[in-house]
């Protein structure tokens, strides 16, 4: 398979970038896209040239590492996949592929398609998380009953790897999925209802501090999501934070 | 309560209310100028009791001037917040693979509609005004049916209101469902009430549209 890529390249977070057009030989469909980047750049390092800079880990799917803009698409045209595990056998031979990093001001780029995603830390930071001591005293968790759709509920928030998509789907570059889940993980547990009212209200204080835009619903972050992260979870989010809301000083 | 003013998810619900404040008021001027269609002398009626009561002249009308203005105003804030998030636009988006074209352009459908609030305020907002308050000519409850007519007399005028009706259509497919949702109603029953919104989006123009036709055409 013979392609045309056009790359974004940007030298570091300040330099100013641009598409740039690469041909790319040899690439097979049972590759996956970064595979294809690795073909890639074993072409360009045996050229001489500055290989093209991306992010990935686990290459499994489950880490949330892969981070790419294709044809217009967070994570391509396939549905419920990572960058990793998009395969090339979505594409045609001769076809012209667009490449780029997820966009937003909160997620500046560091270079090429490499971007910097601590904003979403950041609002893990706030209050993604139970204050349990477990020193020496851990506590079953199974010892308190919890109702099996809340739970599977809250499993289905807790499968957000914080990859991004959502906001890179986005057209407003609005973080309320991924924050959403975050929120919900914990909100439909009896283990996150101690800090319930404060971990809503400093979360979503944080996404908005950070400059992600305002959600308008339109519902591309779930579609693009490859973890089928569902807009219940920002319903749920906005009557947690609209509550919070009236009952905090 | 501070923060609450300021956050992203309280003016997303504000935009919600408005908007269902609006959609409420689209149903209740649509019952009175269908009904124009059928009784001229009930539209008269109910008319003058509108232009005449002070509870809807004085109470409803300020709240709904407000309701209107709020909702453009925040619209043009939020869209303009939305386009600082992402400063460096994608070279190839496709938008229309995860997102429907309606909710993807409010902004140009609510722009169409706003258009159409002047125009439809040229017509018979400020006339009623000049008349009421300004010229302080005697009432006759007896007027206004005529005056309706006569306005969809210009092929050209009742073109413009069916387009706009159209665009309104589009503002509502989006905007009455999504409202469920800002207000955090997302359940078993959200099926249900986004084909009730979508079956209004639909029926409550396309009402205003026979409407202005039929008047229209009756010249």
């Amino acid at each position: 398979m013979k392609l045309t890529l056009k790359i974004w390249r940007q030298s570091d977070a300040k330099a100013k970038g641009n598409i740039v057009d690469y041909n790319v030989t040899g690439i097979e469909g049972d590759m996956s896209f970064l595979e294809m980047l690795d073909v890639l750049n074993e072409q360009l390092i045996a050229k001489g040239d500055d290989p093209v800079v991306f992010d990935h880990d686990c290459r499994e799917g489950i880490c949330g590492a892969c981070s790419l803009q294709i044809n217009g698409e967070p994570h391509g045209p396939d549905r419920l996949v990572t960058t990793c595990q998009l395969h090339m056998r979505k594409f045609k031979d001769g076809d012209t592929i667009y490449i780029e990093p997820f966009r937003a001001k909160a997620f500046p780029v560091v270079k090429d398609l490499m971007i910097d995603r601590s904003a979403f830390d950041r609002i893990q930071h706030a209050g993604g998380y139970i204050s349990v001591n477990t020193s020496g005293n851990t506590i079953d968790a199974n010892a308190i009953p919890v109702n099996k759709d809340d739970a599977d509920d809250a499993f289905a928030a807790a499968t957000c790897i914080g990859c991004g998509a959502c906001v890179a789907a986005c057209k407003n570059a609005s973080a309320m999925l991924f924050t959403s889940a975050k929120v919900s993980q914990y909100a439909l547990l009896p283990q996150g209802q101690v800090e319930a009212t404060d971990r809503v209200l400093a979360m979503v204080n944080q996404m908005d501090d950070e400059g992600f835009g305002n959600c308008t619903n339109t519902g591309a972050c779930e579609i693009e999501c490859p973890k089928g992260i569902s807009l219940e979870n920002i319903a749920r989010m906005n009557r947690e934070y609209l509550s919070a809301s009236l009952v905090t000083k | 309560m501070s923060g609450l003013i300021q956050s992203s998810i309280a003016r997303k619900v504000a935009m919600a209310l408005s908007g269902l404040f609006l959609v409420f008021f689209l149903l209740q001027h649509f019952s009175i100028n269908f009904i124009s269609l059928f009784s001229p002398d009930l539209f008269n009626e109910i008319s003058h009791f509108m232009g005449t009561n002070p509870v809807v002249q004085f109470l409803l009308q300020p709240i709904l001037i407000f309701a209107v203005i709020f909702h453009f105003v925040m619209g043009f804030v939020l869209e303009i917040k939305n386009n600082k998030a992402r400063v460096v636009k994608y070279a190839k988006y496709n938008g229309g693979a995860n997102a429907s074209w309606m909710s993807r352009n409010m902004i140009l459908s609510g722009l169409v509609v706003l258009a159409f609030l002047g125009l439809h305020f040229y017509d018979f907002w400020v006339p009623e005004i000049v008349y009421k308050y300004v010229e302080t000519n005697p009432e006759l409850p007896t007027r206004y049916y005529e005056e309706l007519v006569h306005k969809f007399e210009s092929p050209v005028r009742t073109g413009l209101y069916v387009l706009s009706f159209v665009f309104l259509t589009l503002h509502l497919w989006h905007g009455f469902a999504s409202s469920f949702q800002s207000v955090g109603f997302n359940n078993k029953f959200s099926i249900a009430a986004t084909k009730f919104a979508k079956v209004f989006a639909i029926a409550i123009p396309l009402g205003f549209v026979i409407v202005a036709v039929v008047h229209h055409l009756n010249h």
